[in-house]
């Protein structure tokens, strides 16, 4: 078969109807744009909504967890092994919040081919006080290089410098605590822990995270400020942070490390499932809607090329007597509507660009976001991949029939018909 | 190899709608090489559905069809086009140029089709042929700003780009007035006359058909 004869042919019926194949190939263009444009933003959007949890969570999770012992003493008993066992009114069982044995965990940790790296990290509840009244917070006592190198806490500090964490007695407030207690950078603020411990810190920064919740109550310092603040020594942590290469892996390792350490262990998927939710409807949604409107424009193809048929029902029976086949027709239709197809889905991905790009540039500027300052866009190139890709695939359906039904016009009845 | 060209046994042809009609009554007939030969008759009595039985366009008949001693009933679609293409050449009584091409391509597309000579070839050859038809200067210009008897001469020209055994037509003057059909019978008879060409022409024109090497005279569906 000679394609370029086919090419060239369907090239100029396509021209002879030029207003037509634009409107046609505009329906493309506006339905390849919209897609492009509606999945870049939604895994934007996915991207920085998943980013602001992932970027505070570590993927596995190393803690103690107030909890009843597993094994009782009666389940301990040979005696009674082969028993089933009635015990009421357990009680959780406080071995302490410490991580035993945590230097040599984290040193083994950091051996890891798997992780990052590791932050070790304490959590206490506290009361920041203010005149006559206590405030209930939390703070974090945080290796400041581990957490910025895995969280990049620095992004949330408006205020101040992290590295200003590693000064004895320094703290970053968030911001909520700071608006309600009307203190500033370099303000003093005193804190009493559960244990009664007192203590004045100087606030070296402000943090906010974008959550009200988060900012109304914690607070950072140093590992060994919190040491100290808790009358511990310097082996005490609370929590192991770990970070992975593979994210995917995070349930198998923490389970792995559960049983390794004996050890509480979560991964980020099961502490945010809903998050996880939220990501796959959105991208779905926004598949849908663009797929309808290809296919949308997949029905404008198909109209033009019908009536387009019936206009050169004479041509196609003057191709046939001179020697064309009924393949060979069908192929000049099919490639006209993918000529259709392409032209519109590369401008519609050009489009899609540019439409983008101008979302990337508007200005989004909120509270609860204090690390952007415009929408967010993913240019993954795999959605243009599925662009083209799909504008290819439905115009080719699209002229399919329409081809079909150019390969069986019988030439005798429309010369005979004149 | 004979010099038969086409040659036809026992053609036979139904119409089905609205009620079955026997069109085609068991056609003999043959056709020599470099005859100029006219069919004849009343309107209705087959000898347009004959053509296109011979043409391999209606496919939908009894009996067999020979072009060349090849049987050609019963081949596929693709090889059937592959025959027009190549040993059939159409005139037709509304000269049907594509109107999207000028008269040199439309004289050039049946040759790229075939597909055995260059580019180049086909359109000295599509050139050569339209002199010789005094079409020469008429080239570049698109179809419709031609006469009917210029389309007609351009179809002329188109059915010669590749040789072909045998050239059909279906009342190419029918449309034409005197002068024009005149013309035309003129360079049909210097195709004969000069390249022994093979001529296949249907016609009620009686004027026409006399001039002709041969007449077959068809009614109710048989040659008589």
């Amino acid at each position: 078969m000679n394609f370029k004869l086919i090419l060239n042919i369907a090239i100029h019926l396509l021209r002879a109807r030029l207003k037509q194949s634009i409107v046609a190939a505009v329906g493309v263009t506006f339905g390849i744009a919209m897609f492009i444009a509606l999945v870049s933003f939604m895994n934007g959007l996915n991207d920085l909504l998943d980013g602001l949890m992932l970027n505070r969570t570590p993927h596995v999770r190393l803690y103690n967890e107030i909890k009843p012992s597993e094994n009782q003493p009666i389940s301990l008993s040979e005696k009674y092994k082969n028993d089933i066992h009635f015990i009421s009114s357990v009680k959780p069982k406080d071995r302490g919040k410490a991580i035993y044995n945590s230097k040599a965990i984290v040193h083994f940790l950091k051996q890891d081919q798997r992780i990052i790296d590791v932050a070790s990290k304490i959590t206490t509840p506290v009361f920041f006080n203010s005149g006559t009244i206590e405030i209930s917070g939390v703070i974090s006592g945080i290796d400041v290089t581990a957490e910025e190198k895995l969280f990049k806490i620095s992004d949330y500090v408006i205020e101040g410098n992290v590295i200003d964490l590693e000064q004895n007695n320094s703290i970053i407030i968030g911001k909520g605590l700071a608006d309600k207690m009307l203190l500033v950078k370099g303000d003093i603020i005193k804190i009493t822990t559960a244990k009664g411990n007192l203590a004045s810190l100087k606030i070296v920064g402000i943090s906010q995270i974008g959550i009200s919740e988060i900012d109304d109550t914690s607070s950072y310092t140093s590992l060994e400020t919190a040491q100290k603040l808790l009358g511990e020594a310097t082996n005490y942590i609370t929590d192991i942070q770990i970070k992975l290469f593979d994210i995917s892996t995070s349930p198998s390792v923490a389970k792995e490390f559960q049983e390794k350490f004996d050890l509480d262990a979560i991964d980020y998927q099961t502490a945010n499932s809903q998050f996880e939710t939220g990501s796959s409807v959105r991208s779905i949604i926004s598949y849908a809607v663009g797929i309808v409107l290809l296919i949308v424009a997949g029905f404008g193809i198909y109209n033009i090329l019908n009536m387009m048929i019936f206009e050169k029902m004479d041509s196609i029976a003057i191709l046939k007597a001179t020697g064309f086949s009924g393949s060979d027709v069908k192929w000049i239709f099919i490639s006209l509507s993918m000529i259709i197809g392409l032209t519109g889905g590369v401008f519609g991905l050009l489009f899609g660009f540019a439409f983008t790009v101008i979302i990337d540039n508007i200005p989004f500027n909120t509270a609860s976001l204090p690390t952007i300052s415009t929408y967010p866009i993913n240019y993954d190139p795999l959605f243009y991949i599925i662009g083209i890709s799909f504008a290819i695939i439905t115009t080719g359906i699209a002229g399919f029939f329409p081809a079909m039904k150019a390969s069986k016009i019988d030439p005798v009845e429309i010369i005979r018909g004149k | 190899m004979s010099n038969i060209v086409l040659e036809t046994k026992k053609l036979t042809k139904y119409f089905y709608d609205p009620i079955q009609f026997q069109v085609l009554k068991a056609i003999d007939m043959s056709i020599n090489h470099g005859e100029f030969v006219s069919i004849v008759g009343k309107s209705g009595c087959g000898k347009s559905t004959l053509l296109y039985l011979l043409s391999t366009m209606d496919t939908d008949y009894e009996g067999q069809l020979y072009i060349h001693d090849e049987l050609i009933t019963g081949k596929p679609d693709k090889e059937l086009a592959q025959i027009r293409n190549e040993k059939i050449g159409f005139v037709f009584q509304f000269h049907y140029l594509l109107a999207e091409y000028s008269v040199l391509k439309n004289v050039m597309l049946p040759g790229m089709k075939l597909g055995k000579l260059s580019e180049k070839e086909i359109e000295h050859n599509a050139m050569e042929h339209l002199r010789t038809l005094d079409m020469e200067d008429q080239a570049l210009k698109m179809p419709n700003q031609l006469s009917g008897g210029q389309k007609q001469r351009v179809a002329i020209a188109r059915a010669l780009i590749n040789n072909p055994l045998i050239i059909m037509g279906d009342e190419p003057t029918g449309n034409l007035d005197k002068k024009n059909s005149d013309l035309v019978f003129d360079i049909f008879n210097k195709l004969t006359e000069e390249n022994k060409q093979t001529l296949l022409i249907v016609t009620h024109d009686t004027d026409f058909a006399q001039r002709t090497q041969r007449t077959i005279t068809m009614e109710d569906g048989k040659i008589i």
